[in-house]
């Protein structure tokens, strides 16, 4: 069995980082027990449930389908990297928050990853597009509405600026 | 108790629009859930499970597993120093198997190992001998005398019954009896968040245990019998709970023995979480239900007499069944007057996967039930469905089939009027019946009503508590016995303790629960948080505010009777102080600034002989509205709109009021339409979000969410419940609204699209591909 582990050269969250995976980890595995990074949720480790949603060069991944060495020159971005300082809330957090969108709240920072490569690729979502970007991501206590209401007032409201730096 | 606010009727906080507590916790990963949590120098537990559903087991060697490097301890029944089994009410199921398993998520081994690898390694190296027994897998012919037996003393799990008149002279004084018999499938909880903990040798010899626990006090009972040690060394600490819905109570005994177990072995902190598969196959589900309902009516559209036999699927274990099929034949006639009842609810042993609680609690099954018959009543009497329920419902005074009188305000007539009326059923309900032929898409519209009791009942002992402790900043921490698993308890309280003592509630800090905070406050089911928390919420402020209040005077040269609680000000007149000044002025003199408020709920009663009593000290209603889709040519059916009335007694927060209904109707759209568990002789057929269908963010129609406000006079500011009533009746006016549409009945759930198209479902055979068509052929 090979188990040498792999160097790898990633930005995750903004900030340029080296690291050596084992080829076997999975980027959710990394960014878990590797980085300490447990906003990202796992729970089902078969790209069903969206839980593990992170940003990967500007695109929503479910990080349980992603091996650790396929990160190597990839911006990352996970549910820690979304407020621009510890205590102030990213608009589209803030919106989850006023419009009672997080429950349980396991599913809250896949949903929020979700709608940030929503909103990157389509600043005023149809309902049709919002719902289909967000179809991968379960939910099994909000019954989603209040979810949609949230990207919804987010969209309305942000600024392009606040999502900029996931372009990156 | 029920104190007039200061303000009149007016609060300062309830029943408006807050935001949860732990919202940014939540949305910025900051939140801590059970596989979150971990330790320097953690060990992995693993879990052997039985590959059979019922087996002999001859032998186990685990020594190969013991001579891997990296293991620290392989474990199998003879290492228990305790109890070897746990069970709320029939203490029954092995921590790890020895002699026989019942069911393919039985243990028989657990390891602990530096990496998780490692620990699925040895698991892999375990050689255990079995000799397969027979497997029960039909609960009613588990029942049948000639069955193999699931446990030694029989497979009849509980029994159940309710009289009410005389059956024969209700069937007489019928002008006509219809009989159908209705199925319900197993359905799994799917928390979104598998089960996850992690457990730590205590300092003083006993074990801490963090994770996704629903009911810490269980937990803890059941973690000190086996591990041999007093209650006050066990320690149960909720971590943030990614859901349960009824999933995380009495399932969680295993995982959290097992890995207190494997701490103390060891020594070292040990870790375990559940993969989503291994979640499935082991935890338990909600009960599939099998019932035949025999009605008699008058011409006139009265109920005259019900015979129920309901069989209920009850799995290798009986987890708290016997509360679950009780909670059903206490409601099993549907929120209707019926003279004559005749209620038989058993619940047999079987090999599959065991049942237990799930929201609802044994009321979704028996809800589809009623609520289909009623309206197949409604077409055999040529009555619309709305009018066929008025002339049946409880109204003030009536008695249930139970013998109980409603002494309440009942207000499920008016449920009922607001969803008609919003979703303007009977107009669309006539037209829909004489639709265009060409067009393959028809349209339906549903009604379904119920009541539901709050709280536990006659189930047993029910009081909850919450610790109060005002800061001298007057900031305040509180906590609460009962457990915070996505529905909003701890904002609720939070907010009750806020309008009391007068606080912002963004001065609150909720703390999760924890054993040795917190006395045994029972379990965080029943829907029962918001009235026994809250409650005792009220209780502790009160106290606390008795106490203040004389300093408060004082220092205000005023009347205590004068002062006025709010937004962090105590005023009397056009003097103030802030609650900071008086709660440092307490603490200057001496005066505790921490109160614990305990309320039980109101007496209940109870006869088992004949199913008679007062079985809960307060009831909900609710209506619900659905209009579907159906593609007639493929069997599909589109959920368009949904319309949910509650009695609540009184919202409390109206984001988070909503919140449950929108929740409760997905849940419910999916118990309709998509989910079943499906095993075939006692195995699973999945065991991941790949087969086991949830509804998604694509499937949820418009929602109209309509709240009564009943006042009780028992609840927090006339609060009730609504968690579990949001769910129940979704399912059955789906599926009314898919008879409306298609002019037939399917009497089994979930209707999928070959049981709309067909009438019958398709099932798979055992054999597939080529063996299955050669079989076909022959």
């Amino acid at each position: 069995m090979v188990t040498t582990d792999v160097a790898v050269k990633f930005t995750l969250n903004g900030i340029p980082m080296e690291r050596d995976v084992p080829p076997n980890w999975t980027l959710l595995r990394f960014l878990r027990d590797g980085l300490g990074f447990t906003g990202t949720k796992c729970g089902c480790e078969i790209g069903e449930c969206g839980a593990c949603t992170v940003i990967f060069n500007g695109e929503a991944v479910n990080a349980c389908l992603v091996l650790a060495p396929q990160i190597d020159g990839a911006s990352i971005w996970t549910i820690e990297g979304v407020a621009s300082s510890g205590r102030k809330l990213h608009p589209i957090q803030q919106a989850f928050v006023e419009c009672d969108a997080v429950h349980c709240g396991f599913c809250s920072p896949g949903m929020v990853m979700s709608t940030v490569a929503l909103l990157l690729h389509n600043r005023i979502p149809s309902n049709a597009v919002l719902k289909e970007s967000l179809a991968g991501n379960l939910c099994r206590c909000t019954g989603y509405l209040q979810i949609i209401e949230a990207v919804r007032k987010a969209a309305e409201s942000m600024d392009d600026m606040h999502l900029e730096k996931f372009r990156r | 108790m029920a104190k007039e606010n200061p303000q009149g009727n007016k609060f300062n906080v309830i029943g408006k629009a807050s935001p949860r507590v732990d919202a940014i916790d939540k949305v910025t990963g900051r939140a801590r859930y059970g596989a979150d949590h971990s330790r320097t120098g953690q060990l992995y537990g693993a879990v052997l499970n039985s590959p059979y559903p019922h087996a002999i087991i001859k032998s186990i060697n685990t020594e190969r597993a013991r001579a891997l490097d990296g293991i620290r301890a392989v474990l199998t029944h003879a290492d228990i120093p305790g109890a070897k089994s746990f069970g709320g009410i029939v203490p029954h199921q092995m921590v790890l198997c020895s002699g026989k398993v019942r069911y393919v998520g039985d243990a028989v081994a657990i390891v602990a190992a530096e990496t998780p690898e490692l620990a699925d390694k040895a698991i892999e190296l375990i050689e255990v001998e079995y000799s397969p027994c027979p497997v029960v897998s039909d609960p009613e012919q588990a029942l049948s005398p000639s069955s193999p037996l699931v446990h030694e003393d029989g497979n009849l799990c509980a029994h159940h019954k309710v009289r009410k008149g005389d059956i024969e002279t209700g069937f007489k004084n019928s002008d006509f009896v219809i009989e159908h018999e209705y199925t319900t499938q197993k359905v799994e909880h799917a928390y979104i968040e598998p089960e996850a903990v992690l457990a730590e040798p205590g300092e003083n010899g006993g074990v801490t245990i963090t994770g996704s626990v629903q009911n810490l006090y269980s937990i803890r009972r059941a973690v000190a019998s086996v591990l041999n040690l007093p209650l006050n060394r066990v320690r149960v600490i909720q971590a943030t709970l990614g859901g349960s819905f009824g999933g995380k109570d009495e399932a969680m005994s295993a995982i959290c023995c097992r890995a207190a177990l494997l701490a103390l072995t060891t020594g070292r902190p040990v870790k375990m979480v559940n993969t989503r598969e291994q979640s499935m196959r082991e935890s338990y589900k909600r009960h599939p239900y099998k019932m035949r309902y025999k009605v008699g009516v008058s011409n006139d559209g009265i109920l005259q007499a019900m015979e129920i036999k309901i069989i209920a699927d009850a799995g290798a274990y009986a987890a708290t069944s016997q509360f679950v099929t009780w909670r059903s034949v206490v409601q099993a006639t549907g929120p209707y007057v019926v003279p004559h009842v005749k209620t038989d609810i058993y619940a047999a042993y079987t090999n599959n996967c065991y049942t237990g609680a799930m929201r609802g609690f044994g009321s979704p099954q028996i809800c589809f039930a009623v609520e289909s018959l009623m309206d197949e009543l409604a077409a055999q009497l040529g009555l619309d469905p709305f009018e066929m329920r008025l002339r049946n419902t409880l109204k003030d005074g009536s008695i249930t089939a139970t013998g109980q009188k409603l002494t309440h305000r009942v207000t499920l007539d008016e449920a009922l009027r607001n969803v008609t009326s919003a979703g303007g059923f009977k107009a669309k309900w006539l037209a829909n019946r004489e639709q265009d032929s060409a067009s393959p898409i028809k349209k339906g519209i549903g009604i379904s009503c119920s009541y539901r009791g709050v709280s536990l009942g006659a189930e047993g002992a029910d009081a909850a508590g919450v610790g109060i402790s005002l800061q001298t900043d007057g900031s305040a921490v509180v906590t609460c016995g009962l457990v915070d698993m996505g529905q909003g308890a701890a904002t609720t309280i939070s907010l009750v303790v806020a309008e009391e003592l007068g606080l912002s509630s963004d001065k609150i800090v909720f703390l999760n629960a924890d054993t040795t905070v917190m006395p045994d406050s029972g379990p965080t089911v029943a829907s029962r948080t918001s009235f026994m928390a809250g409650n005792a919420a009220r209780v502790g402020s009160t106290i606390l505010k008795d106490r203040i209040a004389p300093v408060a005077a004082d220092m205000l040269k005023c009347k205590a009777s004068a002062l006025v609680f709010c937004h962090d000000f105590i005023s009397a007149g056009s003097s103030r102080i802030t609650l900071a000044q008086l709660a440092a002025e307490c603490f200057r003199r001496g005066i505790s600034l921490s109160a614990h408020g305990w309320y039980k709920s109101p007496k209940t009663t109870w006869r088992e002989e004949d199913g008679t009593g007062d079985a809960y000290f307060t009831f909900v209603y609710g209506a619900n509205l659905a209009e579907v889709e159906v593609d007639i040519h493929t069997g599909r059916v589109i959920v368009t709109k949904f319309i949910s009335c509650h009695d609540v007694g009184k919202v409390l927060n109206i984001n988070g009021a909503k919140g449950q209904v929108y929740g409760g109707v997905a849940m419910g759209m999916g118990y309709a339409l998509l989910e079943a568990y499906a095993e075939e002789d006692g195995q699973p057929k999945l065991g991941n979000f790949d087969e086991y269908l949830l509804p998604t963010i694509c499937d949820m129609p418009q929602t109209e969410v309509i709240f009564l406000e009943g006042d009780d006079p028992l609840g927090p500011y006339g609060a009730k419940a609504l968690g579990e009533p949001a769910n129940e009746i979704a399912a059955p006016a789906i599926a009314n609204a898919v008879a409306n549409a298609t002019g037939r009945r399917v009497r089994e759930l979930p209707l999928t699209l070959e049981r709309v198209l067909l009438g019958k479902n398709l099932i798979p055979g055992r054999e597939r591909g080529s063996a299955m068509a050669k079989g076909a052929e022959s």
